[in-house]
């Protein structure tokens, strides 16, 4: 099990003050003008060097992604969009990082603005997260009292700005492009790639968006060094996260542990286990709703990582892990994520627009067992119309969860619709 | 997507009181020159609060015009953003969250329990106290299930909790908001398993 002393977020449950006093004391904004005297390429290549990936969901290595940012500027400034509209169910880690430890957030967008040449930056906070934001406000504000952000921020020589903005209850505002149009003030819908943020971003200026966790973790990868970080977990998979785990668990929690982790160990150490013993877990969703479900077989043994969970055709996604016991309506829970889906999709491409819906209704009507054998392989089907087919990964995370269904409990579908009107004749 | 249209009822006019003008001058200045209708959420979301929890079709004309935008783009973010009411909401403005974390751990008891206090949903009790609806992922996912109420989470929550929550509410009392079991936020309830350290 990762030592405590190698935990990142050691506030991660506000046990202790999110003050700048006590951020100071547990080490956050420590002689931060040093590390940025490095140089650019030196906070690159120590995040390049940790392997750390993006902790959004998609898990691009993040030091890349900064690379990526002109070296140069052309006359246009360069941004830093921090996206905090955590919206992915299942996930809620952003919040803690956000109200218990702001301070290595906005020590991560110094040093991460610093290495993409940006001079301000933008967190964009999810609409419903009003508590957190005023948290996040406050941090800013003790920041720039004490001289770590504005004009020669913490006395590295380099000008930079945080301004905390916030969307109105958009999960499509999470999509990086998503987020810049809402923030220049349009509605959220994606746009079509290239060009790529880190070319045309906001209003049009180079622009790299990175998640909350990815940004927050940086400080402490530039001090103790991308070979601790790269020291953890495996090759390809390295560090620490957050993972959050909630649903049929005797007690749900968020908790930082080593990437590779399996997921039974996950569950008993820091969760108490599934409730009614490990014999009682139905299926387990380990990566957000977005990520195909895993059943129990393959949850006895499978790492909590990137590769291995790509292994078993799911993802880690967010890390946000929802537990099922065996008294789990199966159908109707992954009926409940296509509801979110259509209900969250955009509605700019038709695959996506119509086929959430779709998707939702058949499930429905699934779920009450009133649907025809040949129906399984049409959703199923209509599942890969929508995947690829859209400009953003909408329509891939709500196809997801429909095919790992179908891939994983069709006997329970088929058994459903075999006694479904058997069933309703007997009302 | 969902059906959202604006409230057939609509008050003649609406303007920022002098402090939200202020505040809202504030907002604008943290964006570039000429980039002001970055702004929008922030004052559509004052406005609202101004007005009352649901946003007004005059107020949103009044915030186009103070970001020098056309009409028909602030109506599209107020009809995009699902946080912005078109109709109004009770004082104490209840939103369930229903995606499947929460199910799993019993929302579908949280909403047995408003329609016994409330009503249907988008229902304002006779007294205006109160009205509720169901919302997709609020992000406390490991204190499920869970409500918000205006600005404040209501965590680990059980019908009976809920209940009273909605009934001290109504009736004035004070309400711990947060975690309504033993939790203070998103550690395990069973004891600390990792950071214990000297706590």
């Amino acid at each position: 099990m990762l030592r405590d002393e190698d935990r990142i977020f050691q506030n991660i449950y506000g046990f202790e003050g999110a003050d700048l006093i006590s951020a100071k004391a547990r080490g956050d904004w420590d002689n931060t003008a040093e590390l940025i005297k490095k140089g650019r390429d030196w906070v690159i290549e120590e995040v390049k060097a940790s392997g750390l990936r993006g902790r959004g969901g998609a898990g691009f290595p993040t030091g890349l992604k900064w690379s990526f940012m002109p070296k140069e500027s052309d006359g246009r400034p360069h941004y830093l969009v921090v996206n905090a509209d955590e919206s992915e169910p299942g996930t809620c880690k952003d919040r803690d990082i956000m109200r218990h430890e702001p301070h290595k957030l906005l020590e991560g967008c110094l040093l991460a603005g610093f290495a993409m040449g940006a001079h301000a930056c933008y967190i964009y906070v999810r609409g419903e997260f009003i508590r957190e934001r005023e948290a996040l406000q406050r941090a800013v504000d003790e920041a720039y009292e004490a001289g770590l952000l504005g004009k020669n921020a913490a006395g590295s020589g380099w000008d930079y700005d945080i301004y905390v903005h916030h969307g109105a209850g958009a999960y499509i505002c999470g999509e990086e492009t998503a987020l810049i149009e809402s923030l220049e003030g349009k509605k959220g819908q994606p746009r079509l790639k290239p060009p790529f943020p880190a070319n045309m971003g906001l209003y049009g200026c180079p622009t790299t968006v990175n998640n909350v966790e990815s940004i927050a973790v940086a400080p402490t990868i530039c001090r103790r060094g991308g070979s601790w970080f790269a020291g953890l977990g495996r090759e390809g998979n390295t560090g620490t996260k957050l993972f959050c785990i909630s649903g049929h668990v005797n007690n749900p929690c968020n908790v930082e542990e080593e990437m590779g982790i399996p997921l039974k160990e996950l569950l008993e150490k820091h969760a108490g286990g599934v409730r009614g013993g490990w014999d009682n877990l139905l299926a387990v969703i380990p990566g957000g709703s977005s990520v195909p479900l895993l059943p129990k077989e393959i949850c006895d043994t499978v790492l909590m990582d990137f590769d291995s969970l790509k292994e078993v055709q799911s993802g880690l996604g967010t890390a946000a892990v929802i537990v099922m016991d065996k008294s789990t309506d199966i159908i109707k829970a992954i009926a409940r994520i296509s509801h979110f889906y259509k209900h969250e999709s955009c509605g700019q491409c038709t695959p996506c627009r119509e086929g959430t819906g779709w998707m939702w209704r058949v499930l429905e009507r699934m779920a009450a067992g009133r649907a025809q054998p040949k129906e399984i392989d049409m959703l199923l089907q209509v599942t890969k119309q929508i995947e690829g087919h859209t400009i953003c990964a909408l329509g891939d995370a709500a196809a997801w969860p429909v095919q790992g269904l179908i891939r994983h409990f069709r006997p329970v579908i088929e058994e459903r619709l075999a006694n479904g009107p058997m069933q309703e004749a007997a009302e | 997507m969902s059906v959202r249209r604006l409230n057939e009822e609509q008050p003649s006019e609406f303007a920022f009181t002098p402090e939200n003008i202020s505040w809202a001058e504030g907002q604008i200045a943290k964006y570039p020159e000429g980039r002001q209708a970055s702004a929008i959420i922030p004052l559509l979301w004052q406005a609202q609060k101004q007005a009352g929890g649901w946003l007004p079709e005059p107020a949103i004309r009044h915030v186009a015009d103070m970001l020098d935008m056309p009409y028909i783009r602030a109506l599209e973010v107020a009809t995009f953003y699902t946080m912005f009411n078109l109709s109004p909401v009770g004082e104490h403005f209840v939103q369930l969250c229903g995606t499947t974390p929460c199910w799993l751990r019993g929302a579908d008891d949280l909403k047995d329990v408003c329609r016994k206090v409330i009503g249907e949903q988008g229902d304002i009790t006779e007294d205006g106290k109160l009205s509720w609806l169901e919302v997709e992922c609020l992000g406390a996912c490991v204190n499920a299930p869970m409500v918000q109420i205006n600005d404040d989470f209501y965590e680990d929550l059980t019908a009976e909790k809920f209940e009273q929550i909605l009934n001290d509410l109504r009736q004035g009392n004070e309400v711990a908001t947060g975690p309504q079991n033993s939790r203070r936020a998103s550690e395990p309830e069973g004891g600390l398993t990792v950071l214990k350290g000297d706590k």
